[in-house]
């Protein structure tokens, strides 16, 4: 970004991200003292559990469901307590246990031991990842010049990993730069993750880490056959949000949905749950390098985009807190914000443009994610494709960093192939007609869109200060958020949520708090 | 009246058309898809764009007359139709029903978007049309998403429900139509189908098919809130219900 276009209050931003830090403070400070199922069953992946037993239930939730209340202490003792006391690798451990082993009825050896083999095992972990990410940014470099600004991404959905794969190589040469799979119908409310590949789901297909693997190497030979690299985008929210972050850097994913209130809002997933999980799922995708994605544009789909463009704005700042405080860099912050204006409105277009400028403005170094129209898309997909151009345009003249493609048949169908090849070429034309245009336009002083952007920001800082009164748990129990009420003990999942001891034991937690510099509330003056 | 489509002359029957050929771009793809247009019933089939998709896929624009053509006069559709508005309805409850009305609805099975249903039940409504939780005669109870049917049904029960509304967006392998007809079953089951209304919703939900599954009536695209409001007060006025 070069200079200011919106003539924003620099001292309004900084109040605004300095309320958000008020905000997550206390957050934060239930966060250090609390640990869930799902973390603890993502530092068992780490140290190599994995596989199902013959009835199908993952290896790292039997071992979570052996310990029981002792999560308290951390799952990672008993596990290394088993492969020492037993002499066995991972793989013949989760053998083991698949054939009903249970880690709790083993004597302890001398916890030296066990924090040596820790070691051994935080290393092995961050060295496969730490490949991945030196392997990801060299093919990156490699391939720069092939990039789209911004990036354009694209979904596939069959439900058959074999057929997404078919469907993605395809979407990659016709010129995506990114290709999300989308989740089935229902997985974010599964407290585990499916084993395998998968060829059967609902609206989308299983995270695996199978499937995630087939992908990749999918994505990987198309990539070298058309010399690009191109990332793959999963889903980490849920109940599983730290445990698919794993799997993700381990198979080298590039992107993952990870908003930290998204699960509690729209998918009434426990509040406490959510904040604790999605922490560690933040760090292991910095730690990964994979860009976040956060889903301010499910704020649009249930309230009016006019009304409360603030909320957007609001989330942003909370969601780029959250992610700091995971030791995330702005870098990987991909916030979002969607295009969800009612296409009646009168210069609803200087709107939309306002609202895309002001977050381009205010997280300048973040990719901010774009998404497209939805809501009031009609099955006319003449009109369909005149909004999508338009909302190019926006994300062309904003500088976006992610642009995610509209579907000219959503509210249809799933697309067809040759709806994407319309969406990319519709996006190319604009990428390319305007190439320069940001940097050869200003805005009118006290214009429209400048009089909007002040508006937005002051209704965002005056509803962060509201929040900052309440605190964000009550916040969201009382509507403030997207118009939902969500229960501090309501929701799914707050039984997987337990109050650490004393001597809980997580060396991944506290290798990834020191290699990302994470300060911990508890210790902040 | 014999009717057909109409390009820029009565009767000319021009239909616009695209659509994807699993074969590489060429010359034979083109007349393949000419050919193909022809099948269909097509005269002066012309391909007037083609595009590859990839090394596999050919994408064609292509437009065709047909001489086929329809007896209007002769078209029959069952459609909910007639509609009170906000006013009408709360009028309607307080004259008819003299209580106020409890209305239930989810999005029920493992479809995970309330975008039907909130648009529908939410304060707020959808396009100005003002949602159920507005009216000042219904009760009404938005359950979300993802609502096993088992539970819908229950808290249908604790609740006292006069109606229940079951928006389904997803229909990727007819999922919504196990779902709706495993809905009606349990209802059955209870013996409470004959108790309340019970209507379906989504955007490929229309009258006719929610009719064949069981349901009182079935609500498409373009539905507002007062639609479905207006219908479930005069069915149950139609049923006597007080």
């Amino acid at each position: 970004m070069t200079k200011s276009k919106l003539n924003l209050d620099t001292d309004k931003i900084a109040k605004a991200r300095e309320l958000s830090k008020q905000i997550t403070a206390p957050v934060q400070k239930y966060i250090e003292k609390h640990t869930t199922v799902a973390i603890e069953r993502t530092t068992l992946r780490m140290m190599g559990a994995d596989g199902v037993d013959s009835i199908g239930v993952p290896i790292p939730n039997k071992v979570v469901d052996q310990i029981g209340d002792h999560i308290c202490y951390g799952a990672t003792k008993y596990y290394i307590n088993a492969l020492l006391k037993k002499g066995v690798t991972p793989e013949e451990l989760n053998i083991e246990i698949a054939n009903g082993l249970d880690l709790t009825k083993i004597d302890f050896v001398d916890f030296s031991y066990i924090e040596e083999k820790a070691q051994e095992l935080v290393e092995a972990f961050a060295t496969k990842v730490k490949a991945n990410v030196a392997y990801r940014a060299e093919k990156v470099n490699k391939y720069k010049d092939q990039e789209n600004a911004p990036l354009l991404y694209l979904i596939v959905a069959t439900g058959n990993i074999f057929e997404d794969v078919k469907q993605a190589q395809a979407a990659a040469k016709q010129g995506a730069d990114i290709i999300a799979v989308i989740r089935t119908t229902g997985q974010s409310l599964l407290d585990f993750v499916p084993f395998g590949p998968t060829t059967e789901g609902f609206g989308g297909t299983y995270a695996t880490q199978e499937n995630f693997k087939i992908m990749r190497k999918a994505l990987d030979e198309t990539g070298e056959e058309i010399g690009k690299y191109i990332r793959l985008v999963n889903y980490c929210s849920g109940l599983c949000m730290p445990e698919i972050a794993v799997m993700g850097a381990l198979e080298r994913l590039d992107m993952m949905l990870n908003d930290s209130m998204y699960g509690i809002l729209f998918r009434d997933i426990n509040m406490y749950r959510t904040f604790v999980d999605q922490k560690f799922s933040r760090m292991i995708n910095s730690f990964a390098g994979i860009v976040i994605n956060s889903g301010e544009d499910n704020y649009l789909t249930t309230s009016d985009a006019v009304e409360k463009a603030y909320t957007v704005t609001a989330s942003q700042f909370i969601n780029e807190r959250f992610a700091y405080e995971s030791g995330l860099p702005a870098k990987l912050m991909g916030l979002g914000h969607a295009f969800e204006m009612n296409p009646d409105i009168k210069n609803g277009f200087l709107l939309e443009m306002a609202q895309a400028q002001m977050a381009s403005e205010i997280f300048p170094e973040a990719p901010l994610k774009y998404m497209p129209p939805t809501k009031y898309m009609t099955g006319d997909i003449f009109k369909g494709l005149a909004m999508n151009t338009l909302f190019n345009f926006i994300a062309k003249s904003t500088n976006q960093g992610i642009l995610l493609l509209g579907m000219l048949t959503e509210a249809v169908h799933t697309p067809f192939m040759q709806d994407r090849f319309l969406a990319v070429a519709n996006a190319k034309y604009v990428l390319n007609n305007m190439a320069d245009f940001s940097d050869d336009i200003e805005f009118k002083k006290d214009g429209i869109m400048q009089t909007r952007a002040k508006v937005v920001l002051d209704e965002t800082i005056e509803f962060l200060e509201e929040i900052n009164k309440t605190d964000l748990f009550n916040a969201i129990e009382s509507k403030m958020f997207a118009e939902v009420s969500r229960p501090k003990n309501g929701g799914k999942g707050l039984s997987g949520v337990a109050e650490k001891a004393q001597d809980y034991y997580n060396p991944f937690y506290t290798y990834l708090e020191k290699e990302l510099n994470i300060v911990k509330e508890g210790n902040k003056l | 009246m014999m009717i057909r489509p109409y390009g820029d002359t009565l009767n000319d029957g021009a239909v616009q058309m695209s659509f994807t050929l699993p074969v590489a771009h060429s010359a034979k793809a083109d007349e393949a898809a000419i050919l193909f247009g022809k099948k269909l019933g097509f005269k002066e089939v012309e391909v007037v764009h083609s595009n590859p998709l990839s090394d596999e896929f050919t994408f064609f624009v292509v437009y065709g007359k047909t001489e086929i053509s329809i007896d209007y006069d002769k078209v029959v559709v069952e459609e909910v139709e007639k509609s009170l508005d906000f006013y009408g309805v709360n009028n309607f409850i307080k004259e008819n029903i003299k209580r106020k009305i409890v209305v239930v609805g989810a999005c029920s099975g493992t479809d995970a978007h309330t975008v039907g249903i909130d648009a529908i039940m939410n304060m707020k409504g959808f396009d100005q049309h003002y949602g159920l939780e507005r009216y000042p005669m219904i009760e009404a109870f938005n359950l979300g998403a993802q609502v096993p049917n088992e539970e819908l049904i229950k808290k249908a029960i604790a609740l006292k429900a006069d109606a229940i509304l079951i928006s389904q967006i997803v229909t990727q392998k007819d999922v919504h139509i196990q779902n709706l007809t495993e809905f009606i079953e349990l209802l059955e089951a209870e013996g409470l189908r004959s108790k309340m209304v019970v209507c379906a919703g989504g955007p490929r939900i229309g009258n006719k098919l929610a009719l064949e599954l069981g349901y009182d009536a079935g609500f498409g695209r373009g539905t507002y809130p007062e639609n479905v409001a207006s219908f479930i007060v005069e069915k149950m006025h139609e049923r006597g219900v007080k």
